[in-house]
């Protein structure tokens, strides 16, 4: 008797926490606990991994080093006749003059202190002083875009409004992106890939946009396009503007945006605001250039370009287009959360519909009924009584599972249901050892009793030999996988553990209390 | 109830010529099949990819939805049917990684409609990059050529306490294959060859069960993959999944029988060695070949009700547990005879 009231306190410690871990799963009002994951391949959804373009990070940050330098340079007077960037993170910097050169020394190491110097040339009367960035300001760079990438995702999902989304980092620069039952696939992969560098540039009326079409383009200037999509002939036209390249605002000053209908035509703008400081050099932009016309750029591609009628105070101004309510309404999100610093390429998708997942649900729990079924009542048949221990065993086998996933937080998958009923097949294993022992035992002369003993005390190395092996594959396979992979490491893990436990204790428990009843000699296995 | 009597009594090892053969000739059928098709045939998560899984309402036909998918640039793309007949559903398949364009999903939907003249479900998109791609056909090798060698420091240090010996000769793997990873060695040659280095390894260690059971595992790793190279199965991260499973569980037979060798080579130390081991067999007969039927049952039943996305891997469970079991009886033990011919040679 008292061998066996520790280990039936024990089972039923065990069985009662299980179920108390299971409760939340079906009605979930009970109790206020974590219910099982699904993953995406079940409940539906859209797995994304990001890479961010940290060299483009890199040469945006040189670009306006580059542009600072001129502007300093224009400020002391300094004749110069170029400062452009080199490939990678350098910048040539060409003088005329002698003195000049100790100006800019002099002014280098006054605000640029943190470029390097890397060569300082003269040919014909023209100096070249190349510099470079120092290794540690790159990365440092390079991590911050990252970092600054991922809030600016987050900031753009929460706005999208996705239920329980999974954004993290991985590795250095990718971002992995998990949102469960996201309906509209399409407009979160926009939202979230789009750069959504939104700049103000004025409109070149003075140069010829056909000779910039064919290639020749003045300094200072560029040849960007506005796209849009014809919506009776669903053709898209292209219309090039000439652009002086310098751009005067951006989307950092904006502190909102915002989705409104203009009265008149019934159609939807983004209506925005400046800070202080936006809003100052906004009113200068349009009191310096009445008449002229003022292009609003994102990413690269002229959204629109109104004339100034007049100076605008007050820091407000309006996108049109042709938008619809909800591309008006992703842009103001776009434009709330901020621009990404670098941009963003979509290296791995998976998407997976809500039928689809609803669907594996479905055969995955009929493959597990039917699997189920067939095991239970070949073990009746085989093994007798011993038989339906073993189904005991099993059933409670699979509540542990549940309680497991549940217990964890951990994510169930189609793969791991295929795990949950790999585990009745392999669950069986561990009493198939000992059963076929136990009968070993029998035909040697034994008492049921003492066969019983024999076939545990065997049979639990084996046991134990036999599932270690198929744990270090599991434990191997969660390291290497990710996503369905992972929940089907988990699962087969939990089914491992759960099924040593069941057949060693749980059965020899129901073995003990069964022999313990009958006098008997004979024991139905 | 038995299938097996008690005292069966097999000539198993007499027969091991016949077994190694066999064996001999599958991994060899195996292997050419893979090289005739240019190694195993990868699914977009190792080639990279677009994949698109398709339900139409109604039965449709293939040249139509090519025709969809020619109309919107997609017209290289392979189309094959996908899970039942009755549920109309179809995979496309296409090389590049499209799905950059906007509105991707939405241009397939559109342009399938109108070519089927049907109500079209877009059930499940997946993209990898080709950098992504490769990067997990690495991760895969890897995985398996790590499982294998924990399993054989396990097997080595319970069956005959050679903890340290398998541990460092694994440490010491696992740094060479580092090493040269670092060097840009191709990664599948380089496993391969990692895998041969431990074979000799465990020969001139002498770590007689980690061999039986690595060669038995390997056995049917190559086998698995030589039979879906023949019906041109395609290997998804799911198959890979499989693969390890194989390895850890089919090492289930192979432990429950070295067992049994383990207990027996006391008991009867007096027999020879072939003795020893076809008694060992058979007793375990009725173990192994129950335990692999039970977990025939469940594999089987998914792969009939589990639906087009865990078919194939049921397909290779299926594969992998009936040669496993055939790798546990005939291929595992006669392997431990080698070494006492070896020991015969020592001596003399």
């Amino acid at each position: 008797m008292k061998n066996i009231s520790w280990r039936l306190v024990l089972v039923f410690a065990v069985l009662v926490t299980a179920i108390i871990y299971i409760l939340p799963s079906f009605r979930p009002a009970l109790w206020p606990h974590k219910q099982i994951n699904l993953g995406l391949d079940l409940q539906g959804g859209m797995h994304l991994v990001l890479e961010v373009d940290t060299e483009k990070a890199i040469e945006s940050t040189i670009e306006r080093i580059s542009q600072e330098i001129r502007e300093q340079l224009k400020k002391e007077r300094i004749r110069h006749v170029s400062v452009t960037p080199v490939k990678g993170s350098r910048i040539s910097v060409e003088v005329k003059k002698e003195e000049s050169i100790d100006k800019l020394k002099a002014l280098l190491d006054d605000e640029f202190r943190d470029l390097r110097e890397l060569s300082k040339t003269e040919k014909d009367g023209t100096y070249t002083i190349v510099l470079d960035m120092p290794e540690r300001d790159r990365e440092q760079i390079k991590k911050l875009a990252v970092d600054q990438a991922l809030e600016t995702i987050r900031n753009r999902i929460d706005q999208f409004g996705v239920a329980e989304p999974d954004i993290r980092r991985q590795g250095e620069r990718r971002i992995l992106i998990q949102l469960p039952g996201i309906s509209e696939s399409e407009r979160a992969k926009d939202l979230i890939g789009k750069t959504a560098l939104l700049e103000f540039k004025l409109v070149d009326d003075t140069g010829s946009v056909d000779a910039a079409v064919k290639g020749d383009i003045p300094p200072g200037r560029e040849l960007l396009y506005r796209v849009e999509e014809d919506p009776q002939t669903r053709r898209t036209i292209k219309t090039p503007f000439l652009l002086k390249k310098r751009s005067l605002l951006t989307g950092a000053s904006l502190t909102d945006a915002r989705v409104q209908i203009d009265s008149r035509f019934n159609e939807p703008y983004v209506s925005i605001n400046f800070d202080k400081k936006g809003a100052r050099i906004f009113e200068r932009i349009t009191a310096d250039n009445v008449n002229k016309r003022l292009a609003i750029v994102l990413d690269n591609s002229v959204y629109s370009a109104p004339v100034i009628q007049e100076k605008i105070a007050g820091g407000q101004a309006r996108i049109t287009g042709r938008f619809t309510t909800e591309e008006a309404r992703d842009l103001a999100i776009v434009l709330r959360a901020g621009a990404l610093p670098a941009p963003v390429n979509i290296l791995e998708e998976r998407t997976v519909g809500p039928s689809l997942g609803a669907d594996s649900i479905r055969k995955g729990l009929m493959s597990m009924i039917i699997g189920g079924l067939l095991v239970i009542v070949f073990m009746v048949i085989y093994y007798k009584m011993a038989g339906l221990i073993a189904d005991i065993a099993l059933f409670l086998n699979i509540l542990l599972i549940a309680a497991g996933l549940s217990g964890f937080g951990a994510t169930l998958t189609l793969p791991g249901m295929a795990a949950i009923i790999l585990t009745i097949g392999m669950a069986v294993d561990a009493n198939v050892i000992i059963f076929e022992r136990i009968r070993e035992e029998l035909t040697l002369g034994r008492t049921p009793r003492a066969a019983v003993n024999a076939g545990y005390d065997r049979a639990t190395l084996t046991i134990l030999d036999a599932n270690v092996t198929t744990l270090i594959a599991a434990v191997v396979l969660f390291q290497f996988g990710t996503g369905p992979i992972r929940g089907f490491a988990v699962a087969l893990s939990l089914g491992v553990v759960a099924s040593m436990f069941t057949a060693l204790i749980v059965s020899r428990l129901i073995f003990d209390y069964v022999l313990m009843n009958k006098t008997n000699k004979m024991l139905s296995i | 109830m038995q299938f097996i009597k008690s005292d069966i009594n097999i000539n198993i090892i007499g027969k091991r010529k016949i077994a190694f053969s066999v064996s001999i000739a599958m991994i060899v059928i195996s292997i050419i099949s893979l090289i005739w098709h240019g190694g195993p045939r990868q699914g977009i998560d190792f080639a990279g990819g677009t994949l698109i899984q398709v339900k139409f309402l109604a039965p449709v036909k293939i040249s139509d939805i090519k025709a969809g998918l020619q109309s919107i640039g997609l017209g290289k793309s392979s189309v094959q049917s996908f899970g039942e007949k009755a549920s109309n559903e179809y995979l496309i398949r296409t090389d590049s990684s499209v799905m950059l364009a906007e509105d991707f999903s939405s241009d397939v939907e559109k342009a399938l409609a109108a070519s089927t003249g049907g109500k079209v479900e877009i059930r499940r998109v997946e993209m990898v990059g080709a950098q992504v791609g490769q990067d997990l056909r690495e991760k895969a090798l890897f995985a398996m050529f790590y499982a294998l060698l924990f399993i054989t420091i396990y097997i080595s240090g319970r069956f005959e306490l050679k903890w340290m010996i398998s541990a460092v000769m694994a440490v010491a793997l696992i740094g060479a294959v580092y090493l040269f990873t670092l060097f840009n060695v191709s990664i599948p040659f380089l496993i391969v060859a990692a895998l041969i280095v431990s074979l000799v390894l465990f020969w001139f260690l002498e770590l007689k069960y980690a061999m039986g059971a690595i060669v038995a595992l390997i056995h049917d790793v190559i086998i698995t993959v030589g039979i879906f190279s023949i019906l041109n199965i395609e290997f998804s991260l799911p198959i890979i999944a499989a693969l390890l499973t194989i390895i850890g569980y089919s090492l289930n037979d192979t432990i429950i029988v070295f067992d049994r060798i383990r207990e027996n080579l006391r008991k009867y130390h007096k027999n020879p060695l072939e003795f020893i081991l076809n008694r060992s067999i058979n007793e375990t007969l009725s173990r192994t070949i129950l335990t692999s039927a039970t977990t025939l049952f469940v594999v089987i039943t998914l792969f009939v009700l589990g639906g087009g996305i865990i078919h194939d891997f049921a397909f290779a469970l299926i594969i992998g547990v009936a040669v496993g079991t055939y790798s546990s009886i005939f291929v595992a033990s006669p392997i431990l005879l080698t070494w006492q011919e070896r020991q015969r040679k020592k001596r003399s």
